[in-house]
Order: C-alpha cells, then sequence, then structure tokens
C-alpha cells in the first residue's frame, strides 16, 4: 500500500507501523463520574468494520508522524490521510 | 541425424548449438531452445512421472502453464526441482534429470501405483491411513512422502545472489504479445515511462508461434521489429526473462527478473534473479490466453499436448513432434494448428467432435468424431477414434494435439477480490471487476485474433494515458471469429486426465461430488485438482465444467476458485534477497565492542544488539566460574559493563515535566534539576510497559531510559501519547540510544576509579546517589553523569557521544587497574540485579501490574497517567492477588528454576492448586547458594512460610522458603555510600 503523507507525499507502507483505530485519540476523561466505564470501552472494544475504517499509522521509518489513515478494509483504498495530531487538536477545539 | 524431429524455419540460431545432457544422456539443441523444445527436436518425449501414479509424461504445453514435464535443473548446490521444461533457457552445457522416480524413466518401479488406482482416488489418504493412530508418523506419512511429491533439494546452501529493487513508471505492460507491444508502443510514442515485462526470453509472445502476417510481415518479424523500435526509446525499459507475480495495492506490481537463469553459472557481481517492487500509475494486462486439454481415456501419455504447444514447436522451435500427427479440436482454432503442420510437410488428421466441422482442407478432417482412448506404454503410438456414425478407427500418430479452447489468462485481474465473468460466445471466463488502475487488451479480455489484440493494446494505452487525438492507424491482421462448441470431456471415460500435476481425472471429480463436496473450493481441496506448482492452468476449467454438469447448474453458477499471487512460483531466494545467513536482520555493535572482542568476550544477542555475555579468564571453564567471579569482584571491589543498549529518549520543552508526568504512573514533576528518578510506564490497561529511569537535567529537559529491547515500543508509545493524546503540550522527544555510549561502573572502589576520569568532585556530598549532571571527563569532553545502581552497590553511569565509547572503556580500565577493575556481562548484571531484587523483563512481562510487582503505592492517585484509572480496577485489585517475592532452597544445593510453580508444602499439586511461579532464577555467589525471584499470590504476607516448588517439565520438587525479594544490603546502604 502507498500511503500520501500529508507532510512528505506517498510512502511505502512498509515504513509504517499499524495500531488500529483512530478512537484511540478520544481518550475519556478520567475525572468523569463513569470514567472506569469509558476506560474499559476505550481500552478493550473496537470495531472491525468491513468497509471505512479511520485508524492510526506511525510512519516509523520516517518521520515519526503519527497518522490517521481513513482506509476500506475491504480494498485497501485510502480516502484520507491526516496527521493525528491536527485531528487530536480539532477534537478538543470541537469539545 | 542426431535431432532427428528438427525441421525448417522457426526462431532459433542453428549456428549456436548447445551440448546439454538429460538423466545422464547427452543431446544437442541450438539457441533460442526451451529445454522441452530441444528435447522434442531429439525425439525425446518422455520426461517426467506424474506424482501419484508415476505415469509417464511429456510436455503438455510449450509455456509456464506447464504441469508435465517438470525437471531438476543443474546439479549440486544450484540444482533447483520442478523447473518448467517448457520454459527453461537451453544453455551449453545444461544438466538436467528427471524427477519422482524410483528406478529410471522409463522403468519406475512406482509405477505399480497406477495399477492400484482403483484404490488411489480422491481422498484416499483421508480414508485409508486411519488406522492404527500410530502407524501414521511412523510407517504411513514417511512411505507416503517419499513416494509422493515432486522434485527433491539439494539441501545445500544457494551459492547465488538474490537481489531486490524499486521501479516506477507512468504504464506497466505486463505481456509482450501483439496487445502489449502495442500498447506499450502507443504509450511510449506518447512519452510515457513505459515497463514491458515478458516472462519469456523472446518478446512477442503468440506471434513467434503464430503465422499470421502483420502488414506484409510475419507476425514474428513485425514483433521482432517493434521490439528493436522500443528498444532504442529512452522512455522505456524492455524487461524480458520478468515475470509479473502479483497485482498489489496501489499500483505495486511484483515481478521476478530471470536475469542469469539462462546461463550455467551467474556473471560475477551479477544476482541470479531479482524480485522487483514496481510502482505505477496504470498496468495494461495484456497475458494472453491458455488453450485447455479436453479430458480422454489416456490422454496424459508423452505426445499428447495442447495444439497450440506442437504449432509452437513447430513454428517457433522447428520441431515437429510427431511426423504423424492429429489434432483433436472442439474449435476453429485447432484447424489452424493443422494447417500450420501439413504447411511444414507433417501428416495431419483432425478429429472434430462438431458435425459442422471445417472441412474445406487438404488434409483428412474427421467431423462428428472424438478421441475415446490412446495407446503406447511410454509415448503415444496410437489414437482410438470413434468416428461420427459410432464406428471405431485405430490412427497411428507420434503427437495428437487437443484444442478444447482458449482461456483468458485473468489471473492478474483477481488479486484484489476481483471475480471473472461468464462469457458464453468464448465459452470462457473473462475479466470483470479490475484492480484500480488496470486495463485489460487482447486475448487476456477475450479479444483472441491478431487485429483484435493489437487494436485492444492500443486503446488500452490511450485510456489508461487519457490520451486523446485520433488513432494511429492500425497493422493490418487476421481478425477471424471464436467458433466452439463446449466439449469437456468424453462420454464413459473413466482414467480421462483432468490435472496431470496432481493426477486428478474425472472419476475423481465424480466421486468428490458424489461424496457431497459441492463447493468448488472444497472440490480442489478433496481432489488437489489445480493445486501444486501450476495451480490449474491448464485443468480447472475442466474440472468446474464437469462439477457444473453433475450439479445440474451453469459453469458461472459453479464459479472458479480464487486466484492469488505468485502467478507462477517465485524461488524463496527471490524473496529473501540479501536478507539471508548474517544478513537476515541487521546487527548492532555496542561502543565497547572492538574492546569486549579483544578481552575475548562471549556475546549474546540482544534486540539486535551483540551485548558481551561474560568474559572468560584463562582456567575457567563454565560460564558460572566467569559470571561468579565477575559478581563477587563487582562486589567486593569494582566492575564495568556496557549499558549503552538501553533506550535513551531526550525529552525537552516547556511542558516535559508534565509529560513524564502523563506517561510514567508515578509523579515526576517535583523531580529536581540535577536529579534521576526510576519511572514505571503502564499501558491504559493498567498492565505493566516498561521501566527505566529519568534524569532531570534542566527545568525543560529529561533523559528518560528504557529497556533494551523495550526502546522502540516504548519511543512509539511516547510519540503516541505526545501526538495524539496530549497534543497541545510543549514537549519534543527524540531517541538518542546511538548517539551515547554509555558504562555502569559499580562496585565500592567504583567512586576513587570515576574521580580519576571526570573533572569534577563527585564525592558523597556533592553528588549523592540518585543525582545527575552533564559534566566533561579526559579534560573538557562533554558527558553525562548519573548516579544510579542497578546491582545494588555504589554505582554510577557515565556516558559520552558515541564516537569516544571505545577510547573511554580503554580510560576507564586504566583508571580501575590498581582497583583490579572487572568488565562484567550481562549474566553478572542479570545475577546482581536478581540479588538485590530489582524486576526486569521477566517480571514485567505483559501480565503483572505494579501491584504485583510491590509497586502499587507508586501509582499516583493525584494526577492523571496512562493505565492509572484502569489499574485500580477490581479485577486487578483482589486480596490473593499475586505480589513479588524472593525465594530460597530449605536444602541450599536445590536448584529453583525459572517457570517452577509454587504449591503448598502438604497439599495437592496440580493447577488448580498453583499459588505462583517463579520469573527470574540465579546461583548466587554472594550467598552461595540459588535465589529466585517469584510471583505469588497473598506474598506479601507469607514472608518465611515453607512452600513446594515443582516442575514436571523439568523434574524439579524441592522445598523452598519465601523471603524478601530483597536478598543483598535490604538497606541500600552500600548505594548510598
Amino acid at each position: 500500500m502507498i500511503i500520501d503523507h500529508p507532510l512528505l507525499g506517498p510512502r511505502d507502507s512498509s515504513e509504517f507501523t499499524y495500531m488500529g483505530d483512530a478512537r484511540l485519540l478520544e481518550r475519556p476523561d478520567p475525572e468523569g463520574a463513569d470514567a472506569a466505564a469509558a476506560f474499559y470501552e476505550y481500552a478493550y472494544l473496537r470495531d472491525n468494520p468491513a468497509g471505512w475504517h479511520r485508524e492510526l499509522w506511525f510512519h516509523e521509518a520516517g518521520d515519526r508522524s503519527w497518522l490517521v489513515v481513513t482506509r476500506n478494509t475491504m480494498t485497501h483504498e485510502i480516502s484520507c490521510v491526516e496527521l493525528a495530531r491536527d485531528v487530536a487538536r480539532a477534537q478538543r477545539q470541537s469539545k | 541425424m542426431i535431432q532427428k524431429n528438427r525441421i525448417e524455419g522457426g526462431q532459433i540460431d542453428r549456428s549456436a548449438t548447445f551440448k546439454f545432457t538429460f538423466d545422464g544422456k547427452r543431446y544437442e539443441g541450438h539457441a533460442g531452445d526451451t529445454l522441452a523444445s530441444a528435447l522434442l527436436a531429439n525425439g525425446v518425449r518422455l520426461m517426467g512421472r506424474s506424482f501419484k501414479y508415476h505415469r509417464p509424461r511429456g510436455p503438455l504445453t510449450a509455456g509456464s502453464e506447464e504441469p508435465n514435464a517438470l525437471v531438476h535443473l543443474r546439479v549440486g548446490a544450484r540444482q533447483e526441482p520442478n523447473t518448467r521444461a517448457t520454459t527453461a533457457e537451453l544453455f551449453h552445457g545444461l544438466v538436467a534429470t528427471s524427477q519422482n522416480r524410483v528406478g529410471s524413466l522409463s522403468f519406475d518401479l512406482l509405477a505399480v501405483n497406477d495399477r492400484l488406482s482403483n484404490f488411489l482416488t480422491a481422498g484416499f489418504y483421508y480414508k485409508t491411513f486411519m488406522w492404527p493412530k500410530a502407524f501414521w508418523e511412523r510407517v504411513y506419512e514417511p512411505i507416503i512422502r517419499r513416494a509422493a511429491g515432486l522434485g527433491a533439494l539439494s539441501l545445500e546452501d544457494d551459492p547465488d545472489v538474490y537481489d531486490k529493487g524499486y521501479l516506477h513508471c507512468d504504464l506497466l505492460v505486463i505481456g509482450a504479445g501483439p496487445a502489449g507491444l502495442m500498447a506499450a508502443l502507443t504509450a511510449a510514442r506518447n512519452g510515457a515511462d513505459v515497463i514491458l515485462a515478458d516472462e519469456d526470453f523472446r518478446m512477442g509472445g503468440r506471434l513467434n508461434a503464430e503465422t499470421f502476417a502483420i502488414d506484409d510481415a510475419s507476425g514474428a518479424d513485425w514483433a521482432t521489429a517493434t521490439v528493436a523500435e522500443l528498444a532504442t526509446l529512452p522512455n522505456v525499459r524492455l524487461m524480458p526473462r520478468t515475470t509479473v507475480i502479483g497485482a498489489f495495492d496501489h499500483g505495486t506490481y511484483g515481478a521476478v527478473e530471470r536475469v542469469s537463469d539462462h546461463i550455467a553459472t551467474p556473471l560475477e557481481g551479477k544476482p541470479r534473479q531479482i524480485l522487483w517492487r514496481i510502482y505505477t500509475q496504470k498496468t495494461v494486462l495484456a497475458a494472453g490466453a491458455i488453450e485447455r486439454p479436453i479430458a480422454f481415456n489416456n490422454n496424459d501419455r508423452p505426445g499428447i499436448m495442447t495444439a497450440s504447444a506442437l504449432r509452437t514447436y513447430a513454428n517457433r522451435f522447428g520441431v515437429a513432434v510427431g511426423h504423424r500427427t492429429a489434432i483433436f479440436t472442439n474449435n476453429d482454432d485447432g484447424h489452424r494448428t493443422a494447417a500450420d503442420l501439413h504447411a511444414k510437410g507433417i501428416k495431419v488428421i483432425v478429429i472434430d467432435p462438431r458435425p459442422e466441422a471445417p472441412r474445406a482442407m487438404d488434409y483428412e478432417v474427421l467431423a462428428g468424431a472424438q478421441v475415446t482412448d490412446t495407446m503406447g506404454r511410454l509415448g503415444l503410438t496410437f489414437a482410438q477414434v470413434r468416428l461420427a456414425d459410432g464406428t471405431e478407427r485405430t490412427i497411428e500418430c507420434g503427437a495428437l494435439g487437443v484444442s478444447g479452447g482458449w482461456n483468458p489468462n485473468v489471473h492478474m485481474t483477481c488479486h484484489q477480490r476481483g471475480r471473472p465473468v461468464w462469457n458464453g460466445e468464448l465459452a470462457a471466463f473473462v475479466p470483470a471487476i479490475l484492480p484500480a488502475g488496470m486495463t485489460v487488451a487482447g486475448a487476456a479480455m477475450g479479444d483472441l485474433s491478431t487485429a483484435g489484440a493489437l487494436t485492444g493494446g492500443a486503446r488500452a494505452a490511450r485510456a489508461a494515458l487519457g490520451l486523446k487525438g485520433r488513432e494511429a492507424k492500425m497493422p493490418i491482421a487476421e481478425d477471424a471469429p471464436v467458433n466452439i462448441t463446449p466439449f469437456w470431456y468424453v462420454e464413459g471415460a473413466s482414467r480421462a486426465w483432468l490435472d496431470q500435476q496432481n493426477d486428478v481425472t474425472v472419476k475423481d471429480v465424480k466421486l468428490s461430488h458424489q461424496e457431497g463436496f459441492r463447493s468448488v473450493e472444497h472440490l480442489k481441496r478433496y481432489t488437489t485438482l489445480g493445486m501444486a506448482t501450476d495451480q490449474g492452468k491448464t485443468s480447472n476449467m475442466g474440472g468446474l465444467a464437469i462439477m457444473a454438469e453433475l450439479a445440474g447448474k451453469t459453469i458461472p453458477e459453479v464459479g472458479t476458485t480464487m486466484f492469488r499471487p505468485p502467478y507462477t512460483p517465485v524461488a524463496i531466494g527471490a524473496l529473501a534477497g540479501r536478507h539471508r545467513g548474517q544478513d537476515f536482520h541487521p546487527k548492532r555493535l555496542t561502543p565497547s565492542h572492538a574492546w569486549a572482542q579483544e578481552q575475548g568476550a562471549v556475546f549474546v544477542e540482544v534486540g539486535n544488539w551483540m551485548r558481551a555475555q561474560w568474559f572468560p579468564r584463562a582456567g575457567e571453564t563454565t560460564w558460572r566460574e566467569s559470571v561468579d567471579r565477575e559478581v563477587l569482584a563487582t562486589r567486593g571491589s569494582v566492575g564495568v559493563c556496557d549499558v549503552t543498549t538501553l533506550g535513551k529518549i531526550d525529552v525537552q520543552g516547556a511542558d516535559a515535566a508534565d509529560f513524564l508526568n502523563k506517561i510514567y504512573c508515578n509523579g515526576f514533576a517535583k523531580l529536581n534539576v540535577g536529579k534521576v528518578r526510576y519511572g514505571l510506564m503502564l499501558r491504559e490497561d493498567g498492565i505493566a510497559m516498561d521501566d527505566g529511569t529519568a534524569a532531570r537535567l534542566a527545568e525543560d529537559h529529561f533523559v528518560v531510559t528504557t529497556t533494551t529491547a523495550n526502546a522502540l515500543p516504548v519511543y512509539r508509545h511516547m510519540e503516541f501519547v505526545r501526538q495524539c493524546l496530549v497534543p497541545d503540550m510543549d514537549v519534543q522527544l527524540i531517541s538518542t540510544t546511538e548517539a551515547w555510549a554509555q558504562y555502569a561502573v559499580a562496585g565500592p572502589n567504583a567512586r576513587r576509579v570515576l574521580e580519576q576520569i571526570v573533572d569534577q568532585d563527585i564525592g558523597n556530598d556533592t553528588f549523592p546517589f540518585m543525582a545527575c549532571a552533564e559534566i566533561t571527563v579526559c579534560g573538557g569532553l562533554r558527558a553525562r553523569l548519573f548516579r544510579i545502581s542497578f546491582s545494588g552497590e555504589l554505582a554510577y553511569e557515565i556516558a559520552v557521544p558515541t564516537a569516544y565509547g571505545d577510547a573511554l572503556i580503554r580510560r576507564i580500565m586504566e583508571a580501575g587497574a590498581e582497583f583490579d577493575i572487572t568488565p562484567y556481562g550481562t549474566e553478572a548484571l542479570g545475577v546482581m540485579r536478581m540479588e538485590k531484587g530489582h524486576a526486569a523483563g521477566n517480571e514485567l512481562n505483559g501480565t503483572t501490574t505494579a501491584a504485583n510487582l510491590g509497586m502499587g503505592r507508586m501509582v499516583s492517585t493525584t494526577k492523571d497517567s496512562i493505565g492509572a484509572v484502569l489499574s485500580r480496577r477490581e479485577g486487578l485489585n483482589k486480596p490473593d492477588d499475586l505480589r513479588a517475592v524472593g525465594l530460597k532452597p530449605v536444602n541450599p544445593a536445590d536448584k529453583t528454576p525459572a517457570g517452577a510453580h509454587l504449591m503448598a508444602a502438604t497439599g495437592p499439586v496440580d493447577a488448580a492448586h498453583d499459588q505462583g511461579y517463579v520469573t527470574s532464577a540465579c546461583y548466587s555467589p554472594s550467598l552461595g547458594h540459588h535465589i529466585a525471584l517469584a510471583f505469588l499470590k497473598d506474598g506479601d504476607n507469607r514472608m518465611g512460610e515453607t512452600m513446594r516448588l515443582v516442575s514436571p517439565l523439568m523434574g524439579v520438587d524441592v522445598a523452598v522458603e519465601i523471603c524478601s525479594p530483597h536478598f543483598v544490603d535490604p538497606e541500600g546502604e552500600r548505594l548510598r555510600a
């Protein structure tokens, strides 16, 4: 696969390490009333969709950016690649 | 004449004669021959024995789809099994031997299997070798393995080199037949960067095997001229002898180039093969079509082959397989073969089951007739034919060409989940859903005429590149329609072969259906139809057709099996490339490596690092002697150890302390500058991930250390936290593991040694336990000094830029000479940390929590950190949870090995009564007996208890006493001295 890195352009997927569901960006509030349940879901429950999936890739043999890659798990088509840091910041601002 | 079946014509170079041997017998052939064509030219039709029944077999094809003519090529270390004689390019001195026989090829002892064929049907192994059970491994399997199978490995190291390479292009054209050549030409003339790859050593595809004209030249001459033009263009890369093996994601293709397989040994400095990874914007697949046989009784004798193979041998290689030849065809293309052979002066007769077969020929055509059987023990002599009126006729022939129609070569179109669709007019599957960026042209798309291929190739290239404007004028070529009546097998045939490579007959497919295998994938696994090196390229369609008939379905309803890469078998060496032996993975050397080698160190691989394990001295006969000496010398005076391999991560920024608070479960915000603190990292699920130290060199600057093995995962984790969870923190990370050479200097004389090296005062008051500083050594070299101790002794870790690592270890040894300083390796390091009760990888094993490790109170409740919330959950905080404890044997002579389990002193010994287990164990030279670190249920409250330590696996059953894991200096007086 080829991942179109937002800063570096198209890079071969062999340069990356995969981590899975990008919902890992949405770490629950540890002070929240339901923190225990929320963290349980966060740590253990993942969707495994046949189709479009937002997932985390780490450019380990490259610039060490974490990326959010939107990939179709059926076809490996990639529709969007973002810097995870930008996504995380945007999520914070929208809260 | 030696080459008795050689006839005029063809694209071989008769001026270059190559001598070669097959099964020890000498033959001659010419440049441009394949091994198969040269053998056939010499009248050799028998080239192998079949997989199961050991039936005599010759080539069925003239290409890479060959199921039968598999040979050992070359001898010694370069011997390669299962090489297709039909694609092996002849060279001078080639040595080939037949395979899968006991005795000689013409008298194979295992041919008895053929007589037992009634018992050896599909599923035979599953049904027969059931009893007695113990016989399977000892008796049945070895016999079956010896009898079945194909070629044998040389069992020697491969002496050749294989490379990997990367190519980029605008357009990849797969196949250099009429469609591929025209696609490449169209694209290249329009300026695109083109790669044209073909598995054959001669480009041109079927143009080389046919007699049609293109414009006023022969097809073969047109191909030669076109290739010559392409070769002059700077934007074209021609890759003959290159098989594209797979279509992967996003326009990535794998290809194997056989650089040196056409010569006896690779030229100096050249690889045998190159595995290319081709990145392309667009692809034109022009892989042609494969002719399929018809099944009839004894249709597998040497001399029986596809009709197109007969015409390839005649037209391209100048070989008449038999001077009397019969053609059995259900379509008009078979008649082309007949016409070509007839024109070469070969006596031809055509058997065509269609009552309306074309007859206006000057050779005999038997319309409405079928071949019902054949004769000839080691090669075809007669064909038995049932005529339209039901009478029988025996035809003498040395060759029988069979054509059941053509299958477009859809293989590569299916590598991205695509499945082909049925085309009734062609009676074949054609490509449907394609990998992104791919277009298909020519026979692979079902355009079986030459004109169709040329036009299709040009259009595919134009479409792929988005070319506008007028289409170039196409050369004039034949444009005959396909005329076929599906005909798969002759009624009443019992021993009619579908898959010759796996010895699967029509009867086997019927049996499989009878036994309830309805899915085509199940049929494949049960009968082995379509398995092994050819993956059923000539056999699958026949099996599907029969299956459909039996199930009362249409062929498209039955569907095809999945096509997967590689297209043809790939040598493991090509996949490995240069990654083998010492180069299998990188080897990392510590800065003291050369020095340690001089000391005669024994090395151990740790996370690709080569670390000194111990330093044997003269007279020491066991590793224990060396390790015990190193431990005692360190605790008695001073020792030194290279600890460079520990991960080092530089953390800088205004929020550096807050960041460490996040990743470590214990607090770091209040750590003073110039101080080091032990830190424990948890995973988000509350389990311990790694431990190490963080040294605060400045308000906004920390150096974090990790364990050697976790250096990479911890760095990755920290970047995840930084970028994804705390994106607004002002903090930057970089791994500096390789930038600093670091040594631990430990023992009561450690300070006295270092005082001679460092440029400032390091007395206990100015540089106490857990101090750190950026200093200089040896009169000005920048360095870092940490007063931390893994051994439990007065100890320092000193770091200098890596380039000075070798010099520093030598300087430390010099300075320590008066104290008899002792280098120690990872074993002594491990013994000392166990004596001190420090956790390491064995304890941080991915199942243990901070509480298990006896560090539960370290998990701060006043701040959030990764893993803190889930570390508090009920399931990880039960009263009888495991706790880290020490063990010592009641009888000092007993061993307490890792992996052994703790049981109550009296009571049952079984998994249900398991109380805990040993994680680390060693002989403690300081105490004079074995010790162990263990996890024990409610261990904190069981000090002094005597328990039973058992390991049925190791035959261990000893009494042990539970004690503190801090065996040496539990008060920590030494390290603060």
